[in-house]
């Protein structure tokens, strides 16, 4: 993986000595709370419900077992002993003092991490396939062209003031395990005869106004990525309104100009930027892959032993093929039954990083889905593995199903939420949980967001909740058929929203109809798109 | 013009700018102010009279105003080019390395923060309006 030169190094420490100064010019009172918010943002700082809230950027969503410590010794030692592992592949901790903020901004540089643009008007963190590097069907490892875009978005002096924020998600294969599509601007990395080329997807995005993004170039040749990014950004800096905040995303420009008229502006300016030599060369695209490009040990091709049926549940649902014989990727589940989805506590961070290296290579991920994987496990110790999961509270066998829910914060802790999240997420797990219908359930992707801004992917999942403020009480609605994968699609809602009691009761009727009507081998949403909205209707209102 | 910064050995313009609009009608012109809203490339052709640009920022955070002074930059503007209205501290660095050469904010800078704003990036990522090599040329022999 990508380790720090001097260069890299020196930056993040002079972010570091350049926030401790804008803290204490604050904290003097120096800096109004209104010019200090934009600094603090930039280097992911939110003012929450009740305390400062500070995400650290994990880019393209890659870590070692040290870095995974470094931050299990920050949950101990800033916040409560845990930490929100979230949908950016980020990490963040609820309970951060401001007086002590710098100070672990600089425990973080010194194992090459930091809070760089996690938030605020600006290129955020760059996110990734979570099997990136190991995938059997990727055309690349993806994460050396989200290295090289992190450099050239870091400190991007012309875009330091954005209309609204900007997500970069760079995968490279046709499967698409990073909502690609859903991102300001969707990269995949594709092969054209020998050459690789980088595919351009702009303008989508969740939010109160989602948006699947169109193409705009089927392929830009790669020794020109970071010249086609800068022109669509800079068409974006210039032209993507400002007068409205919920209009300001880049969704909102390409929506309104038409993705023709866009992409002709982007070309046009493409063309001027290919002229100033702002690319970097092939030699520095070189050094970064070359660090991705760590081979691994031989490693025996054994089946593992699935005479222990929970184990082998747990190999079905947590394990990921991996292009190397000997070798496959495991998840580990951060979505306990009744636990808070993406939180994990010191201890169980210092257990992972322990076990990515007894037995892979030291690597863990984290997925947009708020879950850990270990990229390169040994097949034949995969047992051994999991054996060490289940006393940590590790080893829930549920990835992909309708226990493994993506959910915001929600009103338990975001300032901007209308209602709760997580103690929804957790009566519905809870519920298929004690029924025993989560594996019969199979594929089922169920994401809850506590307000409109969607950060807990709501239009996204083949089951999605929002939750909404109706006249002083929480109220949720349900939407039915989104996907964020190739088959990318924006949930509908049912109809009218329900209590919570009643949100969870609506879920498990929902899946009453699937499970009447599917046909074989079909997941909840084939059956959906297939009998479409009506029976679900039915159901629920009838 | 007591907090005028400016890394310029020419005088300064002896005028403010005017509008973009009356800029374009007024042959004679040497100074433009540029809203944020206004298309720089308007400039373009003139830019061989023109000593002074000032780009005013009436919220720090309307960021249009870096984009504008890099194109005047790259179409080989070499006046004056002059940030002002809320231009704070935090900015500076990154409105120099797009071209900024002038600085005349609403509030006054302190000087030692400014100094101290000026001199704390010893590399920079990615090439911009100012001439600085970035970190990949430095890695790679190369020049920028």
């Amino acid at each position: 993986m990508y380790r720090y030169d001097d260069y890299d190094q020196a930056m993040v420490d002079t972010r570091v000595a350049e926030f401790r100064d804008q803290a204490r010019r604050r904290l003097e009172g120096r800096l109004s709370e209104d010019q200090f918010k934009p600094l603090r943002l930039m280097n992911g700082l939110y003012l929450q419900l009740h305390a400062y809230m500070l995400r650290v950027a994990i880019p393209y969503g890659t870590l070692d077992a040290r870095q995974m410590r470094a931050l299990a010794d920050i949950a101990d030692n800033y916040d409560r002993g845990y930490g929100h592992f979230t949908t950016r592949q980020n990490i963040q901790y609820n309970w951060i003092k401001l007086e002590e903020a710098a100070n672990l901004l600089a425990d973080l540089a010194k194992v090459e991490m930091h809070a760089i643009q996690t938030s605020g008007n600006c290129i955020r963190n760059i996110s990734s396939d979570h099997f990136a590097g190991a995938a059997a069907d990727e055309v690349a490892d993806p994460r050396p062209y989200a290295e090289l875009l992190r450099q050239w978005s870091s400190f991007h002096p012309e875009f330091s003031a954005l209309p609204r924020k900007f997500k970069i998600a760079v995968i490279a294969s046709e499967r698409d395990r990073a909502a690609m599509r859903l991102h300001d601007i969707g990269i995949r990395i594709v092969r054209r005869g020998d050459a690789l080329g980088a595919q351009f997807w702009v303008g989508g995005g969740m939010g109160r106004t989602p948006m699947v993004a169109p193409c705009i170039r089927e392929f830009v040749p790669i020794d020109q990525l970071v010249t086609y990014s800068e022109a669509c950004l800079r068409v974006y800096n210039r032209h993507g309104r400002r007068d409205n905040k919920f209009k300001a995303r880049i969704k909102i420009l390409v929506h309104e100009l038409g993705a023709a008229e866009y992409t002709r502006q982007v070309e046009e300016e493409f063309a001027h930027l290919l002229t100033l030599g702002i690319e970097p060369p092939a030699a520095e695209l070189a050094r970064i892959a070359a660090m991705f490009d760590e081979p691994l040990e031989p490693a025996e091709s054994a089946a593992p032993d699935r005479s222990d049926p929970d184990f082998a549940l747990w190999m079905d649902r947590n394990t990921h093929p991996h292009k190397l014989p000997g070798y496959i990727s495991a998840v580990i589940s951060l979505k306990p039954v009744g636990g808070i989805p993406g939180d994990a506590t010191a201890d169980q961070m210092r257990l992972m990083a322990d076990l990515a290296e007894r037995y892979g290579n030291g690597e863990l991920r984290v997925t947009h889905t708020q879950n850990i994987v270990l990229p390169h496990v040994r097949q034949a110790e995969l047992h051994g593995l999991w054996s060490a999961l289940e006393p940590a509270g590790l080893g829930a066998a549920n990835i992909d199903t309708v226990e493994d829910i993506i959910a915001c914060p929600g009103l338990d802790y975001c300032s901007l939420a209308n209602a709760r999240s997580i103690p929804v997420a957790q009566r519905i797990a809870e519920r298929f949980a004690a029924n025993g219908r989560t594996a019969v359930l199979g594929e089922l992707k169920l994401k809850i967001s506590g307000c409109i801004n969607a950060c807990g992917h709501h239009h996204a999942g083949h089951i999605g909740i929002l939750g909404v403020d109706r006249k002083g009480t929480e109220n949720y609605q349900l939407l039915l058929g989104g996907s964020e994968a190739e088959d990318v699609s924006l949930g509908k809602i049912t109809g009218p929203g329900f209590d919570e009691t009643g949100i969870v009761d609506a879920v498990e009727t929902a899946t009453k109809v699937y499970l009447k009507e599917r046909d074989e081998g079909e997941r909840f949403l084939d059956t959906y798109r297939r009998i479409g909205m009506e029976p679900f209707k039915a159901a629920l209102y009838g | 013009m007591a907090e005028l910064l400016r890394f310029r050995a020419d005088e300064p313009a002896d005028h403010p700018g005017i509008t973009v609009d009356a800029f374009l009608d007024q042959p004679d012109a040497d100074a433009v102010r540029i809203e944020p809203g206004d298309d720089a490339r308007a400039l373009i052709p003139h830019l061989a009279r023109l000593r002074l640009v000032e780009v005013n920022f009436p919220i720090f955070g309307d960021g249009r105003g870096y984009s504008s002074a890099r194109i005047l930059r790259e179409a080989g503007y070499g006046g004056e080019l002059r940030a002002v209205g809320d231009v704070l501290v935090d900015q500076i660095a990154a409105l120099r390395r797009c071209g900024f050469d002038g600085f005349d904010p609403d509030q006054p800078l302190d000087p030692a923060d400014t100094e101290i704003a000026f001199a704390r990036w010893s590399a920079v990522y990615q090439p911009a309006a100012d001439g600085r090599a970035p970190i990949w040329a430095a890695r790679h022999g190369e020049t920028a």
